[in-house]
């Protein structure tokens, strides 16, 4: 199952592909890598700090698989420049559009006035071509952040780029070192045909489908009834256990710090120091799994919020999330950073060492797990669903709407009426609310993987009230049409949603679908919960799994007309998308 | 009388199917006016198993005993983190909706969470292409030549459609030619319109050349994702004086590697009355069963090779055409 396949791109090697060229990168002027980029190894990007920035959005020849593709990018380089702020300060950013279509720029889990938020047709009409946009606000808060287009496939094709924010205090964890970790998905193709592939034929790029080998392995390793057995619910459903990302490494080379994993991005270190590692996924549509064999990496904030410690071996970072942890390699050796995607076609790599040039071994990519009883029924696997009883009282101590819980199963769960359509394939009546679940891949792998149930934010909630009202809204799409959406209704068909001005309200999400979607709210912090209702960790982007539930607080402080949507791009522009309002 | 209600049992049977495969179960109440129960149509086995059976429990699929004591909101920890292997091993018999498919119940919820705000409309909203795009597609499913014990020729299957993921055009052909002409052909075009999350309904025209003069229809149908991965298409159609016909096809794709797949694929044809004239007898006149393995190139282009076993039927093999056929067919099959 983990033997990659060959790939649909003609005349382009599986290793090349994936691995990309050690010399890759922006090909500067001509169309040429820069030699010192390519004999000293990949340069980080850029750092620009201060109060007072000039971004340049452009169009630039890259390579990184051997074909010279084009890219957007902020002053020419992929990722953009790390913008380094300072809490209390006030920035102004001028970006200038060189290209021949609209742009924008979103300062990602910023809380800002809504008019500088950078959604084209939410905050401003977008930045046209030639044209310069003024970003001008306050910075309010602390931590690791990223920015990225909001146009088009923009972000995609290379535009978007680290936002360090120094603490106006002094930090709570010092470091000796400090880098930023930006992962991405980078594709030779045409975003905008990936998108129509996509819709033509949704498993486009899944080339590690079941197949007949499979099952007679099955068969024979497990018997004839338990290898029918494990696919009888997919195939009743029509539901593709594999189906574990829309894109995958068919079409994508892994980038760290817009470094292919030949080129191996290397951060040096001394024994004896504490490393401090930003991982932001600025990815369109990859979600990894990362880890640095040999090092214990200690989390220690999430989404730019600091948590309580946690020691870890590994952690998933779904799309559009930061987590910074902190390591302190004794040895002076070289030690793999090594972040491979959700579906297991490929990854990023990097290197921490103690001089440049070298490199630590590279573990293989773990073997790919087939989605389970638990990603489609939720909480009915296993034997154990839950009681009408129990579920109703969880969820009526939640409850303040005080409505009645009408569903027969009690569960809490209300399908809305526009999930029983074309749009919706599936529906879950019994989610889990497991946050301390891994999720698809992790689950019992002999390492300490982290989940969200081990966050918690130090910095208590800025608002303790007890939410006045509920929200409820299900992650719904139709795979099979490619069509995505919230409680079955696309974008392009939705009312916005009305948050009441200074109001603070519960939002609940039930993920009815059978792949991760990384929700992102912008303006406003979500606190996320756990299933009895107590606030666990605040963040920008959340993770629902496959038939989960999952529950948080917004206060709706922030008035204006913001962006609500799946961070996985192909998902937002197929309609998981709405408008929030607050006023 | 009979010849008419053939074409309308095809259509009701195809119809039975989805609704059964995609309708609620009895708990939440049957459509209006469709009576699971009473209808030869609803019994209909379409993938091969008891309809009643897929609306009760195979729609549901709920897994698990569903008897256990259940420990609340927090799964016990040794409960958590089962294997990706683990399944269900009986379908559960609980007072709950289908997964897929049905209708709402009465107590819906209402996804409207505007409290009445109105935005106005954007400028620049950069969804590069909306949700929901419109976009020329081209399936070449079969374009092959064909060796028989009569002699050879070429076989084509060819659609075009233009739509978004609801509704979508089709310009569609399928025909034969042998020994340099054309032995029968028909062209249809046909607007697709999405009814459930696996089915859509057809409807259109379709025209017959070739073997004969030119005959002239009004084709209804319905096609689909069955249940175990079934592709289905029915189709009845209706032509001037009291002519009625009927397609049925069924295909399966069994993967042997990511690239190289095994296609079994069935038809049917049906006529309500004969037409000598086009060498066509009344009722079943013939009945394809083809087993085509290709090789996907790319997922775009995928040469094949297939063996293809016809039978033609009473009426229709009587008007000078051989019962049995072995075809051996060679193509390549595109999608764009």
């Amino acid at each position: 199952m983990n033997q990659p396949s060959a790939l649909p791109t003609a005349g382009l090697s599986r290793r090349r592909f994936v691995q990309g060229l050690a010399v890759g990168g922006v090909a500067a002027g001509l169309g040429l890598v820069r030699p010192a980029r390519a004999q000293a190894g990949v340069q980080p990007p850029g750092v620009l700090a201060g109060t007072d920035f000039q971004l340049d959005v452009c169009r630039t020849q890259v390579n990184y698989t051997g074909r010279v593709r084009p890219a957007t990018t902020v002053n020419g380089s992929l990722p953009g420049p790390l913008l380094r702020w300072k809490e209390g300060s006030t920035v102004t950013l001028r970006v200038t559009n060189h290209l021949r279509e609209t742009t924008s720029i979103h300062w990602h889990g910023i809380v800002l006035p809504f008019d500088m938020d950078g959604v084209p047709g939410l905050s401003f009409d977008g930045i046209a071509p030639g044209e310069t946009f003024t970003y001008r606000f306050d910075v309010r808060q602390s931590g690791t952040y990223w920015y990225h287009a909001h146009s088009h496939f923009q972000e995609q094709t290379g535009l978007f780029g680290a936002l360090v924010i120094d603490s106006a205090g002094p930090e709570r964890h010092v470091a000796d070192r400090d880098y930023v970790v930006m992962l991405n998905d980078w594709t030779d193709e045409d975003p905008a045909r990936i998108y129509t592939r996509l819709k033509k034929r949704s498993d486009y790029y899944n080339f590690h489908q079941p197949t007949v080998a499979d099952f007679l392995r099955d068969a024979r390793e497990q018997g004839l009834g338990e290898a029918l057995a494990m696919r009888r619910m997919g195939n009743r459903m029509r539901m593709n256990p594999t189906d574990l990302a829309d894109v995958g490494g068919a079409a994508y080379t892994y980038l760290m710090n817009g470094t292919a994993p030949a080129g191996n991005w290397t951060a040096l270190f001394r024994p004896g120091e504490r490393i401090r590692l930003r991982f932001i996924n600025g990815s369109a549509s990859t979600i990894f799994d990362v880890r640095i064999p040999g090092l214990t990496m200690t989390v220690v904030a999430a989404d730019g919020q600091d948590v309580a410690p946690v020691p870890v071996d590994e952690f998933r970072i779904s799309v559009a999330e930061t987590y910074d942890v902190i390591v302190e390699p004794h040895e002076a050796r070289a030690y793999t950073l090594f972040a491979q995607s959700i579906d297991r076609t490929g990854y990023a790599r990097g290197t921490l060492a103690p001089r440049e040039g070298l490199r630590a071994d590279v573990p293989s990519m773990d073997a790919r797990v087939w989605l389970g009883a638990q990603d489609m029924m939720g909480a009915m696997h296993a034997g154990s669903p839950l009681p009408p009883g129990e579920g109703s009282k969880v969820r009526a101590s939640h409850d303040h709407h005080a409505s009645p819980d009408p569903s027969p199963a009690g569960r809490g769960v209300n399908h809305a009426r526009t999930e029983y359509g074309p749009s919706v394939d599936m529906r879950v009546d019994m989610p889990r609310t497991d946050l301390d679940d891994p999720g698809i891949g992790l689950r019992d792998n002999g390492r300490r993987v982290l989940t969200y149930a081990d966050l918690r934010s130090l910095d208590p909630p800025s608002d303790r009230r007890e939410p006045e009202r509920e929200i409820e809204l299900h992650l719904t799409g139709n795979m099979e049409r490619f069509l995505w959406s919230f409680d079955g209704v696309p974008f392009s068909d939705a009312l916005p949603i009305h948050f009441r001005k200074g109001e603070r309200l519960r939002v609940v999400l039930v993920n009815d679908t059978m792949m991760n979607h990384p929700i992102h709210l912008h303006g406003m912090f979500s606190d996320l919960e756990d299933a009895e209702g107590n606030v666990l960790v605040r963040k920008h982007t959340i993770n629902v799994q496959p038939a989960q539930r999952i529950s948080y607080r917004v206060t709706a402080d922030n008035p204006g007309r913001w962006a609500y949507h799946c961070h996985l791009l192909y998902h937002m522009e197929a309609g998981m998308f709405r408008e929030v309002v607050v006023s | 009388m009979r010849r008419p209600a053939l074409a309308a049992l095809a259509w009701l049977a195809c119809m039975a199917s989805v609704q059964a495969q995609e309708m609620p179960d009895r708990h939440m109440g049957a459509m209006p006016g469709m009576d699971h129960h009473g209808t030869p149509a609803a019994s209909a086995p379409v993938d091969g198993h008891d309809p009643h059976a897929s609306a009760a429990h195979d729609a549901m699929a709920m897994p698990a005993d569903g008897h256990h004591p259940m420990p609340g909101a927090t799964i016990p920890a040794q409960h958590r983190h089962v294997p990706a292997t683990d399944h269900p091993s009986a379908p559960m018999h609980h007072d709950m909706g289908p997964m897929q498919g049905g209708s709402p119940p009465p107590h819906a919820r209402d996804p409207d969470y505007s409290d009445g705000v109105r935005t106005p409309p954007m400028h620049g909203i950069d969804m590069a292409m909306g949700d929901d795009p419109r976009f020329a597609t081209l399936h070449v499913d079969r374009l092959e030549t064909v060796h028989a014990s009569r002699g050879g020729g070429q076989q084509w299957e060819v659609q075009g459609g233009y739509g978004d993921s609801r509704d979508k055009l089709w310009l569609r052909s399928e025909g034969e030619r042998s020994g340099g002409r054309l032995e029968a052909a028909d062209i249809e075009l046909l607007w697709q319109h999405a009814v459930a999350a696996f089915w859509d309904t057809r409807l259109g025209v379709r025209s017959d050349t070739g073997g004969g003069p030119g005959r002239q229809w009004v084709a209804f149908g319905v096609q689909g994702l069955a249940p175990y991965w079934f592709e289905l298409e029915a189709t009845g159609y209706v032509g001037p004086g009291g002519r009625t016909a009927a397609r049925l096809r069924a295909d399966y794709e069994l993967l042997f590697t990511q690239r190289l797949v095994l296609q079994p694929e069935l038809e049917l044809n049906a006529y309500g009355k004969a037409d000598p004239a086009r060498g066509l007898g009344s009722g079943l006149s013939d009945v394809a069963l083809g087993l085509r393995l290709r090789y996907e190139v790319r997922r775009e282009v995928a040469p094949y090779v297939g063996g293809v076993w016809m039978r033609r039927f009473g009426g229709t093999a009587e008007h000078g055409r051989s019962g049995f056929e072995w075809q051996w067919v060679a193509g390549v099959r595109i999608r764009l």
